[in-house]
């Protein structure tokens, strides 16, 4: 198994990591029994996400697919965020270990999980706009 | 990644460099003696009788004699051969079906169980304690009257922890029942003589002890049935066929020798490096040593940090210069943490985050100062990104009782 550069430059030098004090929505993903929690922090001015952070406890891959989702969202508007697929995280960071997949997919699922809190905290019902957001995904371990 | 880092290689546990001393040992036999021992002329009896002397300087290293020992290609091969040959030679012999093995053993041995369970055989996997060990009365508990063979390994590969072998041996030897242990973490660190300890199998392995990968030994106390690992000509004595790997064996017993004539050395050496590395390591918030810290080889200590995954802590090591291992699935390709850190009765959330660092002739002091410069350091940057070290420490998880 070996990461691709970009990978490695991502966990290295994490893009916008940490907590955020002002947020506007907050979401988690993952479970410690897995050994990848994913969080993400989400600033949204109208609807453009003005600022995002994250906080990962995971692999190589887990911090290296929240550093870049959270640039691709970064500017964006929520619904060009919540259309962001896994499969263009992961192509971002030239690609990731078959194992490793399925962290590309709990970045994706800690956006919608930080958009669905947004809605949440504005009175909005999210799951018509975020749908479902499914229990630890394609990751296959005993829970 | 900054070339000018320290290097410090501290995964011996993994493999190890072949040393000055084995390879020039061996150089011979590639371009000079080259010839098939089998060879009735005088370049194969050239090559025969190094052969045969690295098979005598290797049962010497043991306590065994020159017709015990066979070689094999790595000490995954002498696991296979000893247990999948001897259970099925007692059952079609005296129709024992049943194996008593650990639940921490090396895969070698633990997927060749099971492979045998396939065939029908029974197999009992004995818990490991929180200290690593497995205990001697439990072992003798589960002896049955159709008990064919027991299988413990002598020191653990994660954790580093030495098992009671003398005793098993003893508790084997008064139910006759065979005994083989895997040693292959153990040669070099402790004394072995396998008459005295009543062993009748042993897998070691080269690489571990400055030989190169691709050579090992079984050892076989004569007049056990151990069915044949490879049919063909009548090389290891018609057991195991295959032209004999001649460099890499000679490479084996120079390095087997080397490695248990410095025992005492190597454990007065290594043993305050280790317990340096341990106080230091343990003075981490919310760390702990995996395994008894009194039965344990000289070179190998095992760690779990609360809140930090392996995988991310090795890569982190690894761009400091450091080499080290973990017991997290996520590099071996699979999702599930440890089944030695399992055994031991760690969680998964605290197994994640385990570290394994091993120590060989070739690390000094430095290294130690090193890594204990690096890793705390280390070990809070993950833990400041990490969600898991946060809820920790606000108390909505508490992993404490596990520490």
């Amino acid at each position: 198994m070996a990461y691709s550069e970009k990978v490695m430059d991502h966990f290295a030098n994490p893009r916008n990591v940490g907590e955020m004090q002002d947020f506007s929505g907050v979401g988690e993903v993952g479970n410690p029994k897995c050994g990848d929690i994913m969080r993400m922090y989400i600033k949204v001015e109208g609807d453009v996400i003005t600022d995002v952070s994250f906080m990962t406890f995971g692999c190589g891959a887990a911090i290296a697919t929240s550093s870049m989702a959270t640039e691709l969202i970064k500017g964006k508007t929520i619904g060009e965020a919540l259309k962001l697929t896994n499969k263009a995280v992961m192509e971002a960071l030239d690609g990731l270990p078959p194992v490793k997949v399925h962290c590309s997919v709990l970045a994706e699922q800690a956006i919608k999980a930080a958009v669905s809190d947004y809605y949440q905290r504005q009175g909005i019902d999210p799951t018509p706009i975020v749908g479902e957001i499914p229990a630890c995904e394609e990751c296959g371990c005993e829970i | 990644m900054d070339n000018t880092v320290r290097k410090v290689y501290a995964d011996n546990a993994a493999t190890t460099a072949v040393s000055d001393e084995v390879l020039q040992a061996m150089l011979p036999f590639f371009k000079e003696v080259y010839g098939n021992p089998s060879s009735l002329y005088e370049l194969g009896q050239q090559a025969k009788a190094p052969l045969e002397e690295a098979r005598a300087a290797t049962a010497a290293c043991l306590g065994a004699k020159p017709n015990e020992i066979y070689f094999t290609s790595c000490g995954s091969e002498s696991d296979n051969w000893a247990i999948k040959g001897a259970a099925r030679a007692q059952r079609r012999k005296h129709g024992k079906p049943h194996i008593i093995t650990s639940a921490f053993e090396h895969h070698a041995v633990l997927h060749t169980c099971q492979a045998l369970e396939r065939e029908g055989f029974t197999v009992t996997y004995l818990p490991v304690h929180k200290d690593g060990l497995v205990r001697v009365e439990e072992l003798e508990a589960a002896i049955t009257e159709n008990t064919a063979l027991v299988t413990i390994m002598y020191a653990n590969n994660e954790i580093g922890t030495i098992q009671p072998i003398p005793e098993i041996g003893q508790v084997c030897k008064a139910h006759g029942v065979l005994f083989h242990t895997d040693a292959v973490q153990a040669i070099g660190n402790v004394h072995i003589d396998v008459k005295a300890q009543n062993i009748d199998m042993l897998s070691l392995s080269g690489h571990k002890i400055h030989a190169p990968k691709g050579v090992g030994a079984l050892y076989i106390r004569s007049g056990v049935a151990v069915d044949n690992f490879m049919d063909g000509g009548a090389q290891e004595r018609g057991r195991r066929a295959g032209t004999e790997n001649v460099a890499e064996i000679v490479g084996l017993a120079t390095a087997i020798q080397r490695a248990t004539d410095t025992i005492d050395q190597r454990v007065a050496r290594l043993t305050p490096m280790r317990d340096r590395l341990i106080d230091g390591v343990l003075k981490i918030e919310r760390s702990r040593l995996n395994g008894s810290r009194e039965h344990r080889l000289p070179g190998n200590v095992s760690f779990c940090f609360q809140g930090v995954e392996g995988e991310s802590l090795l890569l982190m090591l690894d761009m400091k210069g450091i080499s080290a291992s973990s017991g997290s699935a996520c590099t071996s390709g699979s999702l599930d943490p440890s089944h030695v850190l399992l055994s031991i009765g760690l969680p998964h959330e605290v197994a994640h985050g385990s570290l394994r660092l091993s120590f060989g002739d070739y690390n000094t002091e430095e290294d130690v100062d090193y890594i204990l410069g690096v890793l705390p350091q280390i070990i809070d940057r993950l833990r400041n990104m990490s969600p898991l070290w946060d809820a920790i420490k606000t108390g909505s998880v508490n992993y404490d009782p596990y520490m």
